[in-house]
């Protein structure tokens, strides 16, 4: 196989993986933002699972199953169950408004270009050229936890970090070995249970909440 | 056969408490099983300091000395605070906010903390270490909300999602130096094992190991409470039960600094010690200028006992700093004096906060007075907790200190002087108060009960050992200093 017959598929899927971290910042609708999340899950696992095919590796295969199964199925559907409970779950009041938040985007992604400038030099011409992405998405992700209200949106804001940081481990060692991969997967996947019973019981606790409301303790 | 033994004990104790039916004293099980993995753990440093160990569980596993000496701490920790879980788990249920079913599931999660902790120390693999550390935040999670107010869920909160951010940093630093081994100049070394990263680092890429530490340093450093992403630190510790917050500030804390000495050793061999010694003396001087600022001013007990924490790890990160044998020697019995004497402090402020039924400070005065055994616990704790002799600590700082002057690093020590100066004063303050004061109303002297009594004064007794004398563990430290001493 050619280089070119799999970059151009692998680089449609990785690019996906950005443009759907952009897209949550774009949409208010927590509804919306579950959706897109399950996409980038799903591109996510094609990405592992175009390298598998490319590389013919079986152990690399199982984990773009697990990615498939996890990010794009499981958790959407663990979190839509909290979105449902409330049909009005809207990000109202971001701290930072929505043009200014892709604005921001558009920054972080030509940070991360910046910062991994070092990474792409080592392996010249291989799928590390396509890092960035990974650490573009790791960034956005970051910018969400810190400016959105709602605690979906800060699960939202986890899964964009762990999911950039998957995309990166992808292209740049074609997988980590499978039992790490596998404990990775299934801690993320028990992070978000761990969130899901929190929120349920902060909502059962306090009513429709922001997560700046939480300020029982403080120094 | 040792590792698995280790590992297997816990592991077993938490299973029984979750299958079989609760019964009050399976808590006095636990913490015998507990205490066989200190023995255990004695065993294995006996034996690693005698001669190289060889991996178990295909690789995937191993032990040197600085892993038995990990164990070791982590044993100590888990005995005192096992002994205690024993009385927080009947004081709650007979206050009727625990079930047999509570009490069932915070035996379990706490014994898999404790093992997910082993696994972490005894890994041989990274990836695996990362695993470890990431499910602790799991399992913590349940223990700091088990009180289930208002505030131990918003701690929950803070502590799962700003951990799992930090941990995501520290697997994205984890792969990098895995991607830098795969493209080492030579021949590279294609695993996350790290005896072959060690032997591999001169030839990794520097550019892209630096870019690593750093996020190593965060991610990890996250975990271990180092500023700036120590703010889960002081509510977490603050909301979970007392013999959680021992664990969490003994255990969880210095397990996360362990994983952080590897990956130092490493980037030791591929960028010379300059850079990982920048990062974490900025880390450390950051966070014991937070921790004096805010101890001041501070108005809860145990959010005072919190701040001391992201002090002392302060400390020992500018103690790695140094670098050298003597110092990653001093940091290792500061790792374990710290976590006697918090520990030790964090269980005595439990049973106040049971008596007193409140951790402001201001509303408990006096308790050298009014309770004569537990206060003064919880002073000679503080006096351990400030250095002073003759605990461990005294030794251990003035090990710290002179290591950093040798290494150049006067001026940081310097600063860091300065802040112990800080805390030391506005920790006085708190404990005059907190143990002379003047009472309300002065009564009867209050009892302590022998349950607590006698563990918590052994572990005081045990840290004063150790600073008389360290000699049964000179050999061990020495020998697990030498493992990442650059």
């Amino acid at each position: 196989m050619t280089g070119s017959a799999y970059t151009g598929p692998l680089g449609l899927a990785a690019g996906a993986v950005l443009a759907c971290a952009v897209v949550t910042l774009w949409r208010r609708d927590l509804r919306a933002v579950v959706s897109v999340l399950a996409v980038q899950g799903t591109a996510l696992g094609v990405t592992a699972a175009v390298l598998a095919v490319h590389f013919r590796d079986i152990g690399l295969g199982v984990t773009a199953t697990l990615v498939l199964a996890a990010k794009g199925l499981v958790i959407p559907a663990l979190l839509r169950r909290i979105v449902r409970r409330d049909p009005g779950s809207r990000e109202t009041a971001p701290l930072v408004n929505v043009p200014a938040s892709l604005l921001a985007a558009a920054v972080l992604i030509v940070v991360a270009y910046l910062a991994s400038g070092k990474i792409a030099a080592l392996a010249p011409g291989g799928t590390a050229q396509l890092a960035p992405i990974g650490v573009a998405t790791v960034l956005i992700g970051f910018f969400m936890l810190a400016t959105r209200r709602k605690a979906v949106s800060a699960i939202t804001g986890l899964l964009l970090v762990d999911n950039g940081v998957a995309l990166v481990t992808f292209l740049l060692t074609a997988g980590v070995p499978l039992l790490v991969e596998f404990g990775a997967s299934l801690d993320v996947l028990l992070v978000v249970v761990v969130l899901r019973v929190l929120a349920t019981a902060m909502r059962a606790r306090f009513g429709p909440f922001d997560l700046d409301q939480l300020r029982e303790l403080h120094d | 056969m040792l590792i698995y033994a280790i590992l297997a004990v816990p592991l077993a104790a938490g299973t029984a408490a979750a299958v079989l039916p609760w019964r009050p004293w399976a808590g006095w099980v636990t913490a015998a099983a507990n205490g066989a993995v200190l023995v255990l753990g004695i065993t294995l440093a006996a034996e690693t300091t005698r001669r190289h160990l060889p991996g178990a569980a295909g690789g995937m596993l191993r032990a040197d000395a600085l892993s038995a000496f990990m164990v070791i701490v982590i044993g100590v920790i888990a005995v005192l605070a096992s002994s205690q879980s024993v009385r927080y788990l009947a004081a709650e249920t007979e206050r009727g906010a625990c079930t047999a079913r509570h009490a069932a599931l915070y035996t379990a999660l706490v014994q898999a903390f404790v093992t997910c902790m082993l696994v972490a120390v005894l890994a041989a693999n990274l990836g695996v270490m990362w695993v470890a550390v990431e499910a602790t935040t799991i399992a913590t999670t349940f223990l700091v909300g088990h009180r289930r107010t208002d505030g131990a869920l918003e701690a929950s909160w803070k502590y799962v999602v700003l951990c799992s951010v930090g941990i995501a940093l520290a697997f994205l630093g984890t792969v990098l130096f895995y991607f830098a081994a795969l493209h080492a100049s030579g021949h590279p070394a294609g695993s996350l094992d790290w005896t072959s990263l060690m032997a591999a680092s001169r030839r990794l890429d520097p550019g892209v190991v630096r870019l690593a530490m750093g996020l190593i340093v965060l991610g990890y450093g996250t975990k271990t409470g180092l500023a700036p992403m120590h703010s889960w630190l002081p509510d977490a510790h603050s909301q979970a039960p007392a013999p959680v917050s021992a664990l969490m500030s003994g255990v969880l804390l210095t397990v996360a600094f362990y994983a952080l000495l590897r990956f130092k050793a490493i980037a030791d061999g591929a960028l010379g010690p300059g850079y990982p010694r920048a990062l974490l003396v900025v880390a450390g001087l950051a966070s014991l200028a937070v921790a004096a600022s805010l101890l001041i001013t501070q108005r809860d007990y145990k959010r005072m006992l919190a701040y001391h924490s992201i002090e002392h790890m302060g400390l020992i990160a500018l103690g790695a700093a140094a670098g050298s044998s003597l110092a990653i020697a001093a940091v290792l019995l500061h790792i374990l004096g710290h976590g006697l004497a918090k520990g030790v402090l964090f269980l005595a402020s439990g049973e106040i906060l049971l008596a007193e039924g409140t951790s402001e400070i201001a509303k408990v005065p006096a308790l050298l007075s009014r309770r004569p055994v537990l206060g003064g616990i919880f002073g000679f704790g503080l006096v351990a907790l400030l250095g002073l002799p003759p605990f461990s600590l005294f030794a251990s700082e003035l090990n710290m200190l002179r290591a950093e002057v040798a290494a150049g690093l006067g001026w940081a020590a310097a600063i860091a002087l300065v802040c112990m100066a800080v805390i030391f004063a506005a920790v006085m303050a708190h404990g005059r108060h907190l143990l002379l004061g003047k009472a309300a109303a002065p009564g009867r002297p209050g009892a302590t009960p022998r349950i607590v009594a006698v563990p918590l004064t052994a572990g005081l007794l045990a840290c004063a050992f150790l600073g008389v004398s360290a000699w049964p563990l000179q050999p061990l430290l020495h020998a697990a200093a030498q493992v990442v001493a650059s």
